[in-house]
């Protein structure tokens, strides 16, 4: 067991490891998304009330989701990287921002598209909506404070306890429709109880937050490969993979 | 000489930060004057109708408050990081915790608490009606206290760069909201005669919260941006 993580924090093992997991998760996620987009845009029947545009779930969904889950692995990243001063750890909370901040991003334009037609609107000043686009500058700061920092080990610690800070947000982001019931339906899914989805459409919905959950880690993963061959270009092992060439 | 207890430091410390500020007058009314002066842009840019005015007064003044903290945020550690003795108190035995609470503790004495004794002034210019102005009040005291906290946490992290000024916005910002709705909520509620109260025990929760969490992070972040 620790000798795994003491292996976790070597980077050729981790720069190595991690691609043999993309090698296989890769193909699997990119399997699961053409499955998932399929089966959801072929293969379910319209919504009563929405008609067809409710379709639009399989991708708004999974990438709120997961926009807001990357924000936890960021923070956890980053206090890992503050308490144990894993320097990988810091590597893996550097590659959560740029991803999170494009689901963010990404959940908060396919909503504005999926609103226009069921609200009449593309913007709405809503709880969710607009916790969303808070959690979408909490990931900007993160990346802009990494940016201003020239000391990069600096910058590293200054980001771990801006995003540990900014998890007191994300709670309130999460029980936003609940809290504050406005025009962003409450939550749908949920793990106790009747979900309030009917299964036929519920199915191909977990299936891509599911993908979604493995794109997050295959991006996250080539961020900090890539991270990692920066950090490291000085170093023996890396002028021989360039060597190389693979 | 015996070192001073940590609660005595913490007293003198914000003594300090207390004379540093009345010898510097202009950096207690400057807080004040941008108050006045953007209240003053809101009938000009949205025109002078009382009704509209006094609807939007809860909000228009919270945001006005925030915005000054968020101004005046930067400079909390500013001056004794370039003078060098930021970093001998951080070599100091006294424990850290205390000592950036007295900071934020001056930051907010000297721009939260006089911002919410003038507000008055400012809510009747406005029009809002008499009884939300005692929440309004108390919900600025309570609520520009985690602004100071939440804002030293940022001006920690951006102490050592050179051009923070506009990144503090960016980092703080976000973590301001939750404050400012629960804070015109409190106001909202008074003026419709609701009972303010449970957002006023809200933002008093977030106070605890935030006194409890805050300094470590500033703490975390002055050690961070003194290192780089």
């Amino acid at each position: 067991m620790w000798t795994f993580f003491h292996k976790l924090g070597s980077p050729p093992w981790l720069y190595g490891i991690s691609g043999s997991i993309l090698r296989y998760l890769l193909p699997l996620t990119l399997l699961a998304l053409a499955v998932g987009m399929t089966w959801g845009i072929f293969f379910t029947d319209p919504d009563f009330r929405q008609g067809n545009s409710y379709r639009i779930i399989y991708i708004h969904v999974p990438a709120a989701v997961v926009a807001l889950a990357g924000y936890y692995v960021m923070a956890i990243a980053g206090g890992v990287s503050l308490i144990w001063k894993m320097k990988m750890a810091d590597v893996a909370m550097r590659a959560c921002a740029p991803i999170g901040a494009a689901l963010t991003f990404v959940a908060l334009v396919t909503g504005a598209i999926w609103g226009k037609p069921t609200w009449g609107t593309w913007w709405v000043w809503d709880a969710r909506i607009t916790s969303m686009l808070i959690l979408f500058f909490l990931y900007l700061g993160v990346v802009a404070l990494y940016e201003a920092y020239d000391n990069k080990e600096a910058a590293g610690k200054a980001c771990a306890v801006l995003s540990l800070v900014g998890t007191v947000n994300i709670p309130i982001i999460y029980k936003s429709v609940d809290w504050w019931y406005s025009l962003h339906q409450p939550a749908s899914i949920k793990f106790t109880g009747e979900s309030s989805i009917d299964p036929s459409m519920l199915y191909p919905l977990l299936l891509m937050i599911a993908a979604f959950y493995a794109l997050f880690t295959c991006l996250m993963l080539m961020n900090m490969r890539a991270e990692i061959l920066e950090r490291e270009s000085r170093t023996k092992w890396v002028r021989k993979l360039a060597e190389e060439g693979s | 000489m015996s070192a001073p207890g940590a609660l005595a430091f913490c007293g003198r410390l914000l003594r300090r930060q207390l004379v540093l500020a009345v010898r510097r007058p202009i950096e207690i009314v400057n807080p004040l004057l941008f108050f006045a002066m953007v209240v003053a842009l809101f009938p000009l840019g949205l025109g002078p109708a009382p009704d509209a005015l006094a609807e939007f007064a809860p909000g228009m003044l919270w945001i006005i408050a925030l915005l000054s903290s968020l101004l005046t945020s930067d400079t909390v550690f500013r001056s004794d990081f370039d003078d060098g003795s930021l970093e001998q108190l951080l070599l100091s035995p006294q424990p850290l915790y205390f000592s950036v609470l007295a900071y934020v503790g001056a930051h907010w004495l000297i721009t939260g608490v006089l911002l919410a004794l003038v507000s008055p002034v400012f809510a009747l210019m406005l029009g809002l009606p008499g009884q939300a102005i005692v929440a309004l009040v108390i919900s600025l005291l309570l609520g520009t206290a985690v602004l100071s906290l939440v804002g030293g946490i940022g001006a920690a992290l951006t102490v050592g760069l050179k051009r923070g000024g506009m990144l503090i916005s960016l980092l703080i910002l976000p973590l301001y909201m939750p404050v400012l709705i629960f804070g015109s909520a409190a106001v909202q509620a008074a003026v419709i005669g609701a009972p303010a109260g449970p957002y006023l025990a809200i933002l008093g929760a977030m106070l605890s919260l935030a006194i409890a969490l805050a300094p470590v992070a500033m703490s975390a972040g002055l050690r961070i941006s003194i290192d780089a």
